[in-house]
């Protein structure tokens, strides 16, 4: 991961030294971005909030996320990066040995060792924990330049002894004597051996995350078949994206030992009979939700840089959207696990003095089909918004038109700790490409928890 | 009065002894006959070598009751269905070509299987059946938990005669063999009670679809009303989940959730309740359950799915050795050898059902029919069965509050004191969600009784009643102080602190400083008269006594207590609190003893004199128990703790005079001196050593004894007359509560005697027993043992008017 922490620099457009030397994707940079923002051309306000910083995001980029197994990351380069304040990395699935994955990778990626660096977590919306975590040291004036992004090792995931064992072994540290061990040994089991898998589960009920997708989807009376079309549809959207060289954020990454990777290796647009033929995956025999309507879990790695906008201009840089409100909300994590887009959106959107018509880019997490289905739906309806959200109309499902145009977890991968961030650089780059102004991040996690983010477009 | 001791209660007695008094916490017009969850019974799990059964067991507590709290499933009306005319009980459509039946019985919160569902069911099914459209059949409640929670109690004990009976069991035996030899394939679809005749209906179908959530339980608790499965459950339960599991279900009644049914191959397929959607989550799961059980319905007429079920290796085996007519023979009679152990003969229905098993798997299922109808028949003609009955109907009348609702809810509670009941109390509190206040005055104190709640929740995550997540989500709503922080929030104190006046004073004192003007004050007592309590009270209508019975978390019943001045909104809010902690509650007006200490005091009086006269106590024991008893009188006196039963006889004593005299006071005292304080001393009557579980006499008991020593008088001295001198005692003084008034009525009367002393549920009660037993019988016991004793024996005015009006009856 800490090549992910390279190319973040790789590719700042800038005048600076190092900026010949890595010409990757250099973006058309110049002596203009040193004036002051642009006026706005567009009708739209900005949310720019008097005596409150503006943040901006430079750039980010992602290695392409790639089927769990088919990868390790660590990778190291050596480029000075001291203009740093602090690095701060999401993440979900802890390595013991690196339980401070952030400082680990930023020293591995020759960041001056005077930069701090911390990890936080947050489930599938650990990336976003990061990056606001740093929009608050920026908005509170700690610091100017943040690294912030998330990594995730699907493919190597720490599998503990079982709670026995585990038992045994440090009661066997302190066993002092060989009559002490001997006993210790005598109460082995051979299923002691039998090792503990990190699960996709809930801790407080149990319940694995599809298996509650599907008791969503069932909730909403969400079929089988729109699920799959859904899929179908981020699927073909994710391969248009690729094939347009939309996807920009992805930057090649070496496999040690095997080929470079350049792009997402998920997508496979596949056909809905094809789809039909699988069996569910969570509640069988009769459930809805599938591998094919499934977002899949990948190793990856995401990060991007996010500065004071006056440190950014005067440092010559020229960012790609502003960082705008934020919230964070939760609910039942049995039954509303997945609705933290229903519940943040409004919220978010409240904060922001925006309605649904002014979102010109909506980027979901797609955990499942049938969780955008049910969080479309749940959004639609008055009835929800008042008995379970205290609401009084609903806040409307986005239009689908604009709603992950280039693909989403479904078809690119969801390494948990690294979504965040693409979620807020696909919607910076489609408010490029598209000309839109405002840009709607929102995720949804394990524990009932929900994130939702505005991205604003930086004027060209 | 002085309390020298922690206060136990009269209810140690019998708590740890007398099981999961569970409740039936239905309310309907019409009883059905599958929902009762009384236990009458104190039985152990019996192992048979082969496989485990169970005789009749404490019953696991019936989670019925949150059905009551779901809204209305408003059915709805098919789209372009053929709904062909509106029924009371019963419609249904045709979704493509399965027919969607849905039962929902109006002005009721459940369904019972009455003779208007019946026919209303056959003549919907013959439509289904002669329709070319319709392939195959869905069965659905459209009430959200509950399936149909049983027979129809009030049909069948409006029958006169045992043929009578035999004739509806017969009729529904049909009705249910038609829907078993379906050419189109039936599913029952089950949210919520499948119990009794309901869950007979659901195994005569051809496939099973439950909702996995606590609502749905299923089972057969016919044996706890003293009667049988009677629409052919004891032919087809056996066939469907092997011969051991059936006895167990069977002869103990109890309720088994939607997983474990999944394992024993009793439902086919489970479905997860969902969230909230678009619409409440209980419709919703209702309709999804509905949707999947029309996909299979779909699935199992067009072949595409099979009702076989793969046998694990255990279930193989064990039907492999039930095809050896021997080893069936061995356990046929290795439960019979249980049940009449654990039964004393006293109840008919466990062997009869037996009998009813053995007949069908022996002689084929015509023999096993007709046995099961006749036997059915001759069942509701019992004694027992109309005891056990008629305590399923107290239980549910003690389930409401007959006060009404509370001006203010309570929803803060404190309590002071963390002892055994203390504790327990909270317990019980915090698990329904009460924001709970446990306050001792030491951190030791406090500290064990953090412990007990923690631990009773603890047990029953290892039951896995409870996720552990849930335990400390409910052990969070427990706050443990030494101080009266908070009390300013509280909605109703309940002091458990020794039983002692002065204390008591104290603290309701220091409470009635810090609580605010709307804050009850209840004092769990079990003898202190509340008014005593209350004299130094500001605002007396404020004050009640609520006598819980250890332990708390087992024991079903709460006894309310109420002087002149309680308030009626202060007795509301308390029956409230109680319902809500799952009590079953009576409630009696103040006087020494209350109702079920006052009853036992005289009964324990006797005891004495019938040790003095040279009764081992062993012998004792055995008498007791076998007259129905959960636990044998000597026991019983260890159990409560010596000291506690010799100040519970010198107070009751003062206030009753001679009356209560019998045994010389003097043998309590003697023990007492000597140490021997009952099981908590470690002796008693008995030696009680941890981890021992058989126990030994205390021989060191023999010369205290053989010093108090009496001649017995040998015309009252067999051991029937030994039975009878303790019973009527307790009878009397159940009676004339009734006449002064301390108790409103004689269901109340009995539903205190059962589950809270333990009065043998056979009979039914001290008021139906004397009912069923005849007064005039009782009154010349009396007679007799007065002859011989003196007044203590004197039956009272009550008493002897239901003698000489045999038309007078406590229950009509």
């Amino acid at each position: 991961m800490t090549s992910i922490l390279t190319y973040t620099f790789k590719n700042l457009p800038n005048t600076s030294k190092w900026a010949l030397q890595f010409s990757l994707r250099p973006l058309s940079c110049s002596s203009q971005l040193r004036a002051a923002p642009a006026a706005q051309t567009k009708s739209k306000k900005t949310l720019a909030k008097p005596n409150m910083r503006n943040i901006v995001v430079v750039d980010g980029v992602r290695i392409p996320f790639l089927q769990s197994g088919t990868s390790g990351l660590l990778h190291r380069t050596n480029v000075p990066k001291d203009v740093v304040d602090y690095i701060i990395f999401g993440t979900v699935i802890q390595e013991v040995k690196t339980s401070n994955v952030a400082r680990e990778a930023a020293l591995g990626a020759g960041f001056s060792d005077k930069t701090p660096a911390h990890t936080v977590t947050m489930a599938c919306i650990s990336a976003n924990q990061a990056m606001t975590t740093g929009i608050g040291l920026i908005a509170s004036g700690q610091s100017d330049v943040i690294v912030a992004g998330g990594v995730e090792l699907m493919s190597d995931v720490p599998i503990r002894h079982s709670r026995k064992m585990r038992k045994m072994m440090l009661e066997l540290n302190k066993a002092k004597t060989l009559g002490q061990r001997l006993s210790l040994f005598s109460k082995f089991r051979l299923n002691f051996l039998a090792p503990e898998l990190p699960a996709v589960a809930e801790f407080s009920t149990s319940e694995t995350m599809g298996h509650s997708a599907d008791r969503l989807a069932a909730a909403f009376a969400v079929s089988r078949q729109d699920q799959d079309e859904y899929a179908l549809r981020s699927h073909s959207l994710a391969k248009k994206a690729q094939d347009e060289g939309l996807l920009s954020d992805v930057v090649p990454f070496k496999v040690p030992g095997k080929d470079t990777v350049t792009k997402d290796n998920g997508i496979r647009p596949s056909s809905l009979e094809q789809m039909a033929k699988l069996k569910p995956a969570f509640i069988k025999p009769y459930g809805t939700v599938t591998a094919a309507n499934s977002s899949f879990l990948t190793d990856g790695a995401s990060a991007m840089l996010i500065m004071a906008e006056e440190k950014a201009l005067a440092m010559g840089y020229k960012p790609k959207a502003y960082l705008r409100d934020f919230v964070y909300v939760s609910q039942d994590p049995k039954d509303q696990l997945l609705l933290g887009p229903t519940y943040a959106t409004p919220k978010v959107l409240e904060k922001a003095g925006l309605t649904m018509n002014d979102i010109d880019a909506f980027e979901f997490h797609e955990a499942f089909s049938g969780q955008i289905l049910a969080n479309f739906k749940a959004m639609d309806s008055d009835w929800f918004a008042q008995n379970y959200m205290g609401r009084k109309t609903k806040v409307g499902s986005p239009p689908l038109e604009k709603f992950n145009n280039w693909g989403g977890s479904l078809s690119l991968g969801h390494p948990f700790g690294a979504t965040g961030c693409r979620l807020v650089m696909a919607a910076a780059n489609r408010l490029r490409k598209e000309g839109g102004q405002y840009g709607l991040v929102a995720a949804c996690a394990a524990g009932g928890q929900g994130h939702a983010m505005i991205v604003e477009a930086y004027p060209k | 009065m002085a309390w020298s001791q922690r206060q136990l209660g009269t209810g140690v007695l019998v708590g740890q002894y007398i099981g999961h008094l569970a409740g039936a916490r239905l309310r309907q017009k019409s009883p059905p006959l599958g929902s009762p969850r009384l236990s009458a019974f104190h039985f152990r799990p019996l192992q048979l070598k082969m496989v485990a059964s169970r005789a009749i067991g404490s019953l696991s507590r019936a989670t019925a009751s949150r059905m009551l709290r779901c809204p209305g499933y408003i059915c709805r009306s098919f789209s372009g269905t053929s709904a062909l005319r509106t029924r009371t009980h019963i419609n249904y459509g045709v979704k493509g070509d399965v027919a969607v039946v849905r039962i929902n019985s109006p002005n009721s919160k459940v369904n019972t299987l009455n003779k208007e569902l019946q026919s209303e069911f056959m003549e919907v099914m013959n439509e289904i059946w002669a329709s070319d459209q319709i392939r195959s059949a869905v069965l659905i409640s459209s009430k959200p938990g509950c399936f149909i929670a049983g027979a129809d109690i009030n049909m069948i004990a409006s029958c006169k005669t045992p043929e009578e009976v035999t004739k509806l069991s017969q009729e529904g035996q049909r009705m249910f063999e038609k829907l078993e030899k379906s050419t189109k394939p039936v599913v029952a679809a089950i949210s919520g009670a499948c119990l009794g005749g309901g869950l007979e209906l659901a195994i005569s179908c051809q496939y099973r679809i439950a909702t996995k959530d606590r609502k749905t339980v299923l089972g057969t608790p016919e044996v706890l009303l003293g009667l049988l499965p009677g629409a052919g459950g004891t032919q087809r339960l056996p066939k469907m989940v092997g011969v051991p599991a059936a006895f167990d279900m069977m002869l103990t009644g109890r309720n088994i959730r939607a997983d474990r049914a999944k394992k024993m191959g009793l439902v086919d397929q489970l479905v997860e309740p969902l969230g909230p959607g678009l619409k409440p989550p209980e419709e919703r799961t209702i309709e999804y359950l509905e949707e999947v059980a029309v996909t299979f319905a779909k699935g199992l007429s067009d072949k595409k799915i099979s009702i076989k079920r793969d046998k694990g290796l255990v279930e193989k085996l064990t039907s492999y050795a039930m095809s050896i007519p021997f080893v069936r023979q061995q356990i046929y009679k290795k439960v019979e050898e249980k049940v009449r152990k654990q039964t004393k003969g006293l109840y008919p229905a466990p062997l009869k059902i037996i009998d009813v098993v053995k007949t069908g798997i022996e002689q084929g299922s015509d023999a096993g029919y007709l046995s099961e109808s006749q036997k059915f028949g001759e069942l509701t003609m019992t004694k027992e069965s109309k005891a056990l009955i008629g305590l399923y109907h107290g239980q549910v009348l003690c389930k409401k509050n007959k006060f009404g609702a509370p001006q203010k809810e309570a929803k803060h509670l404190a309590i002071l004191g963390a002892g055994l009941m203390g504790a327990g109390i909270a317990q019980v509190s915090v698990d329904k969600g009460l924001k709970t206040i446990l306050k001792d005055a030491t951190l030791a104190g406090l500290g064990r009784g953090q412990q007990q709640v923690f631990k009773g929740l603890n047990d029953k995550v290892k039951k896995k009643a409870l996720t552990s997540f849930e335990r400390d989500s409910i052990f969070s709503n427990l706050t443990g102080q030494l101080d009266y922080q908070g009390f300013e929030k509280a909605d109703m104190v309940i002091e458990a602190v020794f039983e002692d006046l002065s204390l008591k004073h104290r603290v309701l004192t220091e409470v009635e400083a810090v609580i605010p003007d709307h804050c009850i004050f209840a004092s769990n007592t079990s003898a202190l008269p509340i008014n005593e309590i209350a004299a130094v009270s500001k605002r007396p209508e404020k004050v009640i006594g609520m006598h819980y019975f250890s332990p708390v978390d087992k024991m079903q019943l709460l006894e309310i207590i109420t002087t002149e001045k309680t308030s009626k909104d202060t007795t509301a809010s308390a029956v409230a609190v109680g319902l809500k902690q799952g009590k079953v509650i009576i409630v009696v007006k103040d006087g020494p003893g209350f109702y079920t200490t006052r009853c036992l005091a005289p009964m324990m009086s006797e005891v004495l004199r019938i040790l003095q006269e040279g009764v081992e106590p062993k012998k004792l024991d055995a008498l007791t128990t076998s007259f129905g008893f959960p636990v044998g009188a000597a026991t019983l006196v260890d159990e409560v703790g010596v000291d506690v039963a010799k100040h519970v006889s010198e107070d009751l004593g003062k206030a009753f005079g001679e009356r209560f005299g019998g045994g010389s006071v003097e043998l309590l005292k003697q023990m007492v001196s000597r140490g021997f304080l009952g099981r908590k001393s470690g002796k008693g009557f008995y030696i009680y050593q941890e981890g021992v579980k058989s126990k030994n006499v205390n021989s060191d008991m023999d010369g205290i004894l053989a010093s108090l020593k009496v001649p017995p008088k040998s015309d009252v001295s067999s051991d029937e007359d030994i039975q009878y001198r303790l019973v009527t005692r307790f009878v009397n003084e159940a009676v004339m509560c009734l006449q002064e008034g301390i108790l409103a009525t004689p269901t109340e009367g009995d539903i205190g005697a059962v589950f809270g002393l333990g009065f043998p549920p056979c009979l039914g009660g001290p008021f139906r027993f004397v009912d069923l037993c005849g007064a005039q019988n009782i009154v010349d016991r009396l007679r007799k043992y007065e002859a011989a004793y003196g007044t203590q024996f004197s039956p009272c005015q009550l008493l002897i008017d239901h003698a000489s009006s045999p038309n007078k009856k406590f229950f009509q």
